[in-house]
């Protein structure tokens, strides 16, 4: 159990000091067993790029994404509203996102309701770091492991990000194969559009359980993640067809962190 | 002289029909909400000529989209030399265009090879649908009635075609001097084909008469078909959404009631009126772009063969959504305009046309909207819906009610207090 040091905004804005960026650590960042772990990742990765930042804390709230999408506007625009109320409040003006649900709705849906920022996936802001040589990978880690990468819905096809992923992806090595179906092909997980918080409706077959059966055909060894439903879902597709030995589910984040040893 | 009275007659009794069908569609189209006003025309312009004419988003099949692009250009040429026939035939000239020099050759030359070409795409699409089971061209929304009018769509296309290039050889075997335009591959053909020149006579005047009746019939049957695609095509693509696929529009009125509830303007008045219902029930709360959506699907399913729901053995299947938009249309929209307070007690959302079953299976991952050649946008549609039933009627299931609660209740969709939100950094 070791802490890690994660500057929080209303202490930096009690000491007359402002964050380059914020990070939106989002819910199943703050909450979900599994991801929390990739938020760990992110913000080792941050204090160790130097990267003056900070988190909301107990002041961030559901950005209303999955609301919104199961219909509920009213509560999407409360959320939305206060959410801007308190990042305008502190004047920000730069936010990384590693949800790309998250990413979405703060980047397309809050500058209608007022909040204006520049907003970025953690894949994209990774990359520039990587550029800037503030995170020196070393690509014989991972030798020749097998490796593939789930597009999100909501970072691909939503959003079009589709090189950031794969472009970090390469500078970790390994031996990178595409999905069958990949970039705007890709198919989903299964758990957007507030699925995640429902069962499915009847059918012949979970969606999680087809992307798997796609992976487990790759015959990757890691299968690469940027997006906390996705890695819900496929943790449980991998673990529902048993594949825990031979598949290993992780995070962009927690494989650069991993690569650089922190 | 006779000739030319009969042209004029047909023309008038084909604009005749056809600016009926205008009227009707125009009066549907009033029953419909308006939208934001129509912005970036330039970057319209440029996604038109992208995905209308260069045909960017069909050709994500190479092969079979290569066909249908062939068959799209094929049209766009063909259609010069059919506004010449209608020139002809009104004014009782002979190839009105022909003093158009080399304009002209190019005309006729590429509209004869596209004949030739269109036809074999046309065979090719029929053997497809006939004899190949794709699975694409299946599904719940597609009856009897809709494969008909796939094959009669495909058929008077042929036909035309057949007649076009009837048109150009008998020409040919007239021995004209000189040739007036360039017929490569009619040419190549007429050089084994020979007939007299009465036969050749009589087979230019029927292929001539039955290529135009065939277009003036075509042109008033395509509204009433799925293959209406070919007149709505282009200005769907030119108002389709420029947004990010991801961007889900926002509610103007409900911003409106949440900054009352939040008090930040209480008293201000701004004097319009409540919206008369909160997303989609039926058709008069679609939008005028989505039901041009409906007019525009092809129902070809490539929206609904990469649909994860469907791929998984849901109901759901996002050409429906559109295959029962333009039906409900039909059924109620034209009751509407004989009488605004038309209520048959039906609905667009029920289980009649679009379930509850059907609309809560969607994952919006857009893949979708992605696929459709005509840029039409299902998630949004369908999330329109969502709104009526959670806004309107609170029908929403049990997960989703909870994880409600819980952002209300503690800001995430989860229950978990906004007290742990850093318990995160606490270590491994």
């Amino acid at each position: 159990m070791n802490q890690i040091h994660v500057p929080v905004m209303a202490e930096l804005a009690a000491a007359g000091k402002s964050p380059d960026i914020l990070y939106w650590v989002g819910c199943a960042g703050a909450f979900d067993e599994r991801y929390k772990k990739v938020s760990r990742s992110f913000a080792k990765l941050l204090n160790h790029a130097g990267v003056n930042y900070a988190v909301l804390g107990k002041e961030e709230s559901c950005t209303g994404d999955a609301a919104k999408r199961a219909g509920n506007e009213m509560l999407f625009q409360m959320q939305a509203l206060n959410n801007i109320e308190i990042l305008n409040g502190y004047g920000i003006k730069k936010i990384v996102c590693t949800c790309p649900h998250c990413f979405n709705t703060l980047k397309n849906e809050y500058p209608e309701l007022g909040g204006n920022y520049e907003v970025l996936h953690y894949t994209t802001y990774l990359e520039e770091l990587i550029d800037q040589g503030k995170l020196k990978l070393d690509k014989s880690l991972l030798n020749d492991k097998r490796i593939t990468y789930h597009d999100p819905c909501y970072l691909g096809r939503a959003n079009s990000i589709y090189d950031a992923p794969r472009n970090v992806l390469g500078k970790l090595g390994g031996n990178f194969s595409e999905l069958k179906r990949h970039k705007s092909k890709a198919l989903c997980c299964g758990a957007g559009g507030a699925q995640m918080f429902k069962e499915a409706e009847k059918g012949n077959k979970e969606v999680y359980a087809e992307r798997t059966d796609e992976i487990i055909e790759s015959k990757a060894e890691i299968v690469a993640t940027a997006c906390p439903f996705c890695m819900v879902m496929l943790t449980d597709g991998i673990k529902f067809r048993d594949q825990q030995q031979k598949i290993k589910n992780l995070d962009l984040a927690e494989l650069l962190a991993e690569n650089l040893g922190i | 002289m006779i000739k030319q009275v009969l042209f004029i007659v047909l023309l008038a009794l084909t604009l005749l029909v056809f600016s009926y069908t205008v009227s009707r569609l125009w009066k549907l189209f009033r029953l419909t909400k308006k939208t934001a006003p129509v912005k970036d025309w330039g970057k319209r312009l440029n996604l038109t000529l992208a995905v209308a004419f260069g045909q960017t988003k069909i050709l994500r099949k190479p092969l079979i989209g290569f066909l249908h692009a062939l068959v799209f250009w094929g049209f766009m040429v063909i259609t010069v030399g059919s506004i010449e026939m209608v020139i002809d035939g009104v004014f009782g000239l002979e190839r009105a265009f022909a003093g158009s020099g080399w304009f002209y050759k190019a005309i006729t030359a590429s509209g004869d090879v596209f004949a030739y070409i269109i036809a074999f795409g046309i065979v090719a699409f029929l053997v497809r649908r006939q004899f190949m089971h794709i699975k694409r061209f299946r599904g719940i929304e597609l009856k009897p009635k809709n494969k008909r009018d796939a094959n009669l769509a495909l058929a008077m296309i042929l036909f035309l075609m057949i007649s076009l290039m009837g048109i150009n050889l008998a020409y040919l075997n007239q021995n004209p001097e000189p040739v007036l335009g360039l017929y490569p591959i009619s040419g190549l053909i007429a050089n084994y084909w020979q007939i007299n020149l009465t036969q050749a006579h009589v087979v230019f005047e029927v292929s001539w008469w039955s290529h135009i009746v065939l277009i003036f019939i075509f042109a008033n049957y395509l509204p009433y078909s799925k293959h209406f695609h070919v007149f709505m095509s282009v200005p769907n693509v030119f108002f389709s959404n420029l947004d990010p696929l991801g961007k889900l529009p926002n509610m103007e009125s409900v911003t409106k009631e949440v900054q009352l509830m939040l008090g930040g303007n209480a008293f201000q008045d701004t004097g319009d009126q409540a919206p008369a219902r909160f997303g989609v029930k039926d058709v008069e709360d679609v939008s005028w772009k989505n039901y041009m959506d409906a007019l525009t699907c092809t129902q070809c399913g490539r929206c609904t063969e990469v649909c994860p729901a469907n791929l998984t053995g849901k109901k759901l299947s996002p050409r429906k959504i559109f295959v029962d938009l333009r039906n409900r249309m039909n059924e109620k929209g034209l009751q509407l305009i004989k009488n605004p307070d038309y209520n048959d007690q039906k609905a667009l959302v029920s289980d009649e046309y679009i379930s509850y079953e059907e609309l809560w299976a969607c994952t919006t991952c857009n893949a979708c909207a992605q696929e459709c050649p005509l840029n039409i946008s299902h998630p949004n549609l369908i999330m329109d819906m969502r709104r009526y039933l959670v806004m309107e009627e609170g029908r929403a299931p049990s997960g989703i009610n909870a994880m409600f609660a819980n952002i209300e209740n503690n800001g995430a969709p989860w229950q978990f207090s906004p007290e742990d939100r850093l318990e995160w950094t606490k270590g491994d």
